[in-house]
């Protein structure tokens, strides 16, 4: 039952109270909601990025095609890009990270619960922000890497530009305050004995994760700053006709772009870190290597921005350096591979669709990370580079990485989130279509581009050998498009139907199983005292002298809701839970508005607009500043 | 033996497509292949890609023969006993760390020895030549030889071509002392004969080229310079010295200024009202050097026009002076594209485009 | 008459909102990890204008000839007795003394306010002698970096001013002094780049 929460003192601008309907969603502070908020709103963009693809396909299905202006597709293939990244794999990752880190570290919300619901508001104004740009005189048309001098004054005319610069800053705002926001809770909010090693793989990737981004963002917002400057206030940073380096862009640029990369695959490599020992059986082979080979990778990111300049004329010294950093980040990504492997390896593999997924990571992201290896051969990236082979190397990972990944972590995490189990037949419709699908709309554009079909063209000529290929990868999107139509008609049938999933159905390891789905808001009836790494598991297992699985008999075994938090009334009175609040969304709002000031600020003088933007924007935050978290009793 | 059978069949699915896709790779006419080098520095690039190629498709080989294995091998069959509680094998995992970092090393030391080769100021046999990126078109200047064309680069073969890269905008106010606007990056970029090298505003980049016989090849622009990137091709002409120095001869003259009919007419407008030295330099007449677009004195000594995207025909050339922007998106309101002179400017009517292509069609 | 019995101090258990497993507070912590990030944004504008410090058009000046250096001194110096009265301001609440905080938060509000006010007179002399945000790149590197210190500044300004106004309507008692702590941590922030600032920007000589 819900958790009792007081009557506020009557005042002009009451705290909100209501637990369901829409204003409920509208303020909550539940992490947990937050990240079903994050969620569900990432996939509507993926949805939508989707389609960008889908109409970029169609343009490229054949030569000289006519279905897009090269105005439009430049638009497309820019919004495409930024979508995916920062709309769809970023806030889904976030959606896991969200929901599930407090539960795996033992701990009842985030530290800072309002700040965590900003977090989710100032993402979707930023989304909606980047995407008014299309009924707002056009969406930017600069490419998702925004290289000046291109996306500068006469070569970009128009307010596009501008509202992917600002539509940018303002989705930067949400990543850092959720990546402060995880930092802290990681480190203060774990359950007694949860200690750093032994935690759940996923957690710690979220908190590298978050590393990477606390760091990463504010250059990347520099970069964004200075443009916006140079658009619209005469600075020169990227001008060369007036004292600038465009190549200082693309450092500042790619010096986060980098460590981006590894942010969007990390938190997916740790969904499958989770889901291969529970569907093996066996514990992750080498846990502190695959921790420390993750920690590994988001400390040499920051050394290898470099290689997407390799063309830009920066010297065969630097060359030589950053070809040497990007080899030997391969060195860590693999090691993750083989220990993958192994975990597998001598198990009892129950091919469930999540673990499908999850296998087939391994196999799609070893061939991105294959051809990224073959990157780093400077001289031969000189071919290489800005072709449909770059494009090829990247979707594999991303797509054959991290979407795989993060569709592993919806059907294994299904169930404890909703208390319902996703239909297995479907999931194997949706996988087997996706697989598929990725891999002939992907794997040929190795091909294209070894054979010259350079990327961001909006058209290519008849007589180039591109013909074939194109035309494949365009069925191969459009049976990914399928496949996408049988998840959302599983996830409906599973969400209409009745039938609810047996407590703990995966036989799993860690402590989200212990509870019951859908969560209480306060997760833990009582914050659990934790032994060992899968702590969970080891109350239900043990080992024999030869290292085989024993069951733990009566007790512990069936029903999961137990351990050492046996007593207590498990309805959870007495628990204080923060109380829900508007002001996270008010705050956003004003950012919102303050964009807009920005975006038209050099063209129709909107200081004011900027002004009333802040003023909405100070009384979100006064106003969150002045509340308590939790209402008195 | 079924388990084995059960395992190779599941591998046809992968061995099939992938030789498939080998084949279809090696046998295709992709006139802009980077796999089929003609020059000499695009055969170090290819030898190298080669080499790794085959290293990677071996571990590729490897860790998807491990994934499908383990899958065979391992999935759960009613009966089997609980798995052995494995938590690492130290050995193993020094092993699979070790041995890829040593595989890099040697990968490693060829590849910088190619970056230090590729880059090297070429000292024997060189011919300087001056590559401007325009938006959306390249021209070419031979300094030691006094000429300068557009799109089409002809080069002498087993010459080592040393290009300079730079990206200018002459249809845009040039900051105080410089001579031109600088444009937006681009690459150059013709595969058969090397890498790309991008074109940066504020810097001048180098590139070799080498030919090892006479041929048509063909690159295009390969940075993102936003409209009409796509459209902003190129062609590389390598040819004997002798009919290169012929090339050169003739590419050297002056307009040879028609005598009479629809041509003498078409000089006259093109010289005059119509306001095309404006932006085309046509060699011989007084003034006319401007370089916000192509230099047409020679143009039907070309194959194509328009960043190499169309033949030149009469028909082609008779659309494009109507319509410029119907044919290739650009922006000629901000400077960067050729702009509708029907519509604005001298508003020629058909007839006088028509005597524009006849006096064009004589430019040999 | 019964003797009041003092409350058992506030022990924080696991699944309590303010537990904290490695012993310092939550807000205290993630104020330090925002102020990592601040490192990262200030880093990158001061690289930008280190790369830009020297490049101005024939004729145009730089940032670095028209620098008024006695007179930044003397701002700098406001600034940097600034974060002493914010020290002074949290040893007061800390021994509970609330008119003494008062006193020193708006002596610090104020003492950054005339270091906002004398950037504002700087810029505008600069304007006067041809250094403004397009005049060069030396000049928008050196406008966008203290440009966004001022905006840190004043956001601190306003925050110390709140603080003021909750101490003043009673809500902010001595056990609550982590809020000045935290914003003490800000303000001292601000006040380190600004010290950053005027040693690699201002100090260091142009080879121009």
């Amino acid at each position: 039952m819900a958790v009792a929460v007081t009557r506020a003192p009557a005042r002009p601008f009451a705290r909100p109270k209501s637990e369901h309907g829409f204003w409920s969603w509208i303020s909550t502070v539940d992490h947990k909601r937050i990240g079903i908020l994050y969620g569900v709103t990432a996939f509507l963009f993926f949805l939508i990025g989707g389609s960008e693809a889908l109409l970029i396909r169609l343009q490229l299905a054949g030569p000289n095609g006519k279905v897009l202006s090269a105005e439009e597709y430049n638009q497309l293939f820019t919004m495409h890009g930024t979508t995916m990244i920062f709309l769809v794999v970023m806030p889904t990752a976030a959606a896991f990270g969200n929901y599930f880190v407090p539960i795996l570290i033992g701990a009842r919300d985030v530290a800072f619960p309002r700040l965590n619901a900003f977090g989710y508001w100032v993402f979707l104004a930023g989304g909606l922000f980047l995407y008014s740009s299309f009924l707002l005189g056009g969406a930017p048309n600069g490419g998702w890497f925004g290289y000046a001098p291109q996306t500068i004054g006469k070569f970009s005319p128009g307010h596009g530009i501008d509202f992917w610069l600002i539509g940018l800053v303002i989705t930067g705002i949400g990543s850092l305050t959720a990546a402060a926001n995880f930092i802290v809770t990681t480190l203060n909010l774990r359950a007694p004995g949860m200690t750093l090693m032994r935690m759940p793989v996923f957690v710690w990737m979220n908190l590298v994760v978050s590393f990477l981004l606390l760091f990463a963002i504010p250059v990347i917002t520099v970069a964004l700053f200075e443009l916006y400057f140079d658009r619209n206030f005469g600075s020169n940073f990227f001008n060369a006709n007036l004292g600038g380096d465009p190549v200082l862009w693309q450092h500042l640029f790619w010096l986060f772009g980098h460590p981006e990369v590894y942010i969007l695959i990390l938190p997916a490599m740790g969904i499958v870190s989770e889901v291969l020992p529970v569907f093996s059986r066996k514990p992750l082979f080498g846990y502190s290597v695959v921790v420390f080979s993750g920690i590994a990778i988001g400390f040499m990111g920051w050394g290898v921005w470099a290689h997407h300049m390799f063309a830009v004329g920066l010297g065969p010294v630097a060359n030589s350096a950053f070809a040497a950093s990007t080899m030997f980040i391969a060195v860590p990504t693999g090691v993750k591979i083989f220990n993958w492997l192994a975990t597998t390896w001598g198990g009892d593999l129950r091919l469930k669709v999540a673990m499908l997924f999850a296998l087939a990571f391994i196999g799609e992201f070893t061939i991105g990370g294959l051809s990224g290896v073959t990157h780093s051969i400077v001289p031969s990236d000189y071919q290489q580079t800005d072709t449909y082979y770059i494009v090829a190397h990247f979707h594999y990972v991303l797509f054959g990485g991290a979407i795989l990944g993060l569709f592993s972590g919806v059907y294994y995490w299904f169930p404890a989130v909703t208390g319902k189990l996703l239909d297995e037949k479907l999931g194997k419709v949706h996988f087997w279509l996706m697989i598929i699908g990725l891999n002939l709309t992907f794997g040929p554009m190795h091909i294209l581009g070894l054979q010259g079909q350079p990327r961001r063209t909006y058209q290519y000529p008849k007589g180039m050998g591109w013909e074939v290929w194109n035309g494949i990868e365009t069925l191969g999107a459009f049976i990914i498009a399928l496949s996408i139509l049988a998840f959302i008609f599983n996830v409906m049938k599973t969400l209409r139907s009745g039938e609810t999933a047996p407590p703990d159905p995966w036989d799993a390891r860690t402590l989200e199983w212990t509870i019951p789905a859908p969560p209480p808001e306060y997760n833990f009836a009582e914050i659990p005292v934790v032994h060992a790494r899968d702590d969970f598991w080891h109350r239900k297992y043990t080992e024999d002298e030869n290292g085989r699985l024993v069951r733990i008999p009566a007790g512990g075994a069936d029903d999961g809701h137990h351990g050492e938090a046996a007593h207590g009334d498990g309805h959870g009175h007495g628990i204080h839970m923060p109380s829900p609040s508007y002001f996270p969304a008010l705050a956003s709002l004003g950012i919102m508005v303050v964009g807009y000031g920005a975006v038209y600020l050099k063209t129709n003088h909107t200081w004011w607009l900027m002004a009333v933007g802040g003023v909405v924007m100070l009384a979100g935050v006064f106003g969150w500043g002045n509340e308590p978290l939790a209402e008195e009793h | 033996m079924r388990r084995v059978a059960g395992r190779l069949r599941r591998l046809r699915w992968v061995a099939v497509p992938a030789a498939l896709v080998f084949l279809a790779s090696c046998a295709s006419n992709a006139p802009q292949d980077t796999l089929k080098p003609h020059g000499t520095i695009a055969r170090k690039e290819y030898h190298l890609f080669l080499g790794v190629f085959i290293v990677a498709t071996l571990v590729f080989i490897l860790v998807e023969g491990l994934l499908f294995a383990t899958v065979a091998r391992h999935r759960h069959r009613p009966g089997r006993p609980e798995p052995v509680q494995v938590h690492g094998n130290t050995k193993l995992e020094i092993g699979w760390t070790l041995l890829p970092a040593l595989l890099l090393v040697g990968v490693a030391f060829p590849t910088i020895f190619t970056i230090f080769d590729v880059a090297k100021e070429p000292t024997k046999n060189v011919l300087p030549v001056e590559v401007y990126g325009h938006m959306w078109w390249w021209e070419y200047r031979y300094p030691t030889l006094n000429i300068s064309t557009a799109n089409e680069l002809h080069i002498p073969v087993k010459t080592s071509v040393r290009l300079s890269l730079r990206t200018i905008e002459p249809g845009l106010p040039a900051a105080k002392g410089e001579d031109f606007a600088a444009g937006v990056i681009h690459s150059f970029w013709i595969p058969p004969l090397a890498g790309k090298q991008d074109v940066v505003p504020g810097r001048v980049n180098k590139l070799t080229i080498q030919a090892d016989q006479p041929g048509t090849y063909k690159g295009q622009c390969a940075e993102y310079c936003n409209l009409s990137h796509a459209n902003m091709r190129l062609r590389v002409i390598s040819q004997t010295q002798q009919d290169f120095d012929a090339w050169v001869a003739q590419q050297a003259r002056p307009v040879v200024k028609p005598e009479s009919g629809d041509a003498a007419a078409g000089y006259a407008l093109f010289t005059g009202r119509a306001t095309c030295i404006g932006c085309h330099t046509m060699q011989g007449v007084q003034g006319a050097t401007a370089r916000v677009g192509p230099n047409l004195t020679h143009l039907m000594g070309r194959e194509t026009f328009a960043g190499a995207m169309y033949d030149i025909t009469p028909e082609n050339l008779n659309r494009w002076i109507h319509d410029p922007s119907a044919m290739k998106p650009m922006r000629p309101d901000e400077g960067t594209g050729m702009p509708n002179l029907t519509k604005t400017g001298p508003h020629l009517t058909d007839a006088e485009i028509n005597q524009l292509v006849a006096f064009l069609t004589t430019l040999k | 008459m019964q003797t009041a019995i003092a409350p058992a101090p506030h022990t924080p258990q696991p699944g309590d909102h303010d537990y904290a497993v490695t012993g310092i507070d939550s807000r205290k912590l993630g104020m330090w990890g925002f102020l990592a990030s601040e490192c990262l944004f200030f880093g990158a504008l001061i690289t930008s204008h280190l790369l830009y410090r020297a490049r101005a058009p024939i004729g145009v000046k730089t940032p670095h000839e028209v620098y008024d250096i006695p007179y930044t001194s003397v701002s700098s110096f406001v600034l940097l007795m600034s974060s002493l009265t914010m020290v002074l301001a949290l040893a007061a609440i800390q021994r509970g003394d609330h008119r003494r905080l008062r006193i020193w938060l708006l002596a610090t509000a104020f003492l950054g306010t005339v270091f906002i006010g004398g950037q504002v007179y700087e810029f505008t002399t600069f304007t006067k002698h041809g250094v403004n945000l397009s005049s060069s790149v030396a000049a928008s590197s050196f406008f966008l970096l203290t440009g966004f210190h001022g905006v840190h500044v004043t956001v601190g300004i306003l925050w110390l001013l709140s603080l003021v106004g909750i101490s003043m309507r009673g809500k902010l008692p001595a056990d609550k002094h982590l809020q000045v702590e935290i914003a003490g941590l800000y303000w001292h922030f601000v006040d380190v780049i600004w010290i950053l600032i005027f040693t690699v920007i201002y100090l260091v000589p142009n080879n121009h």
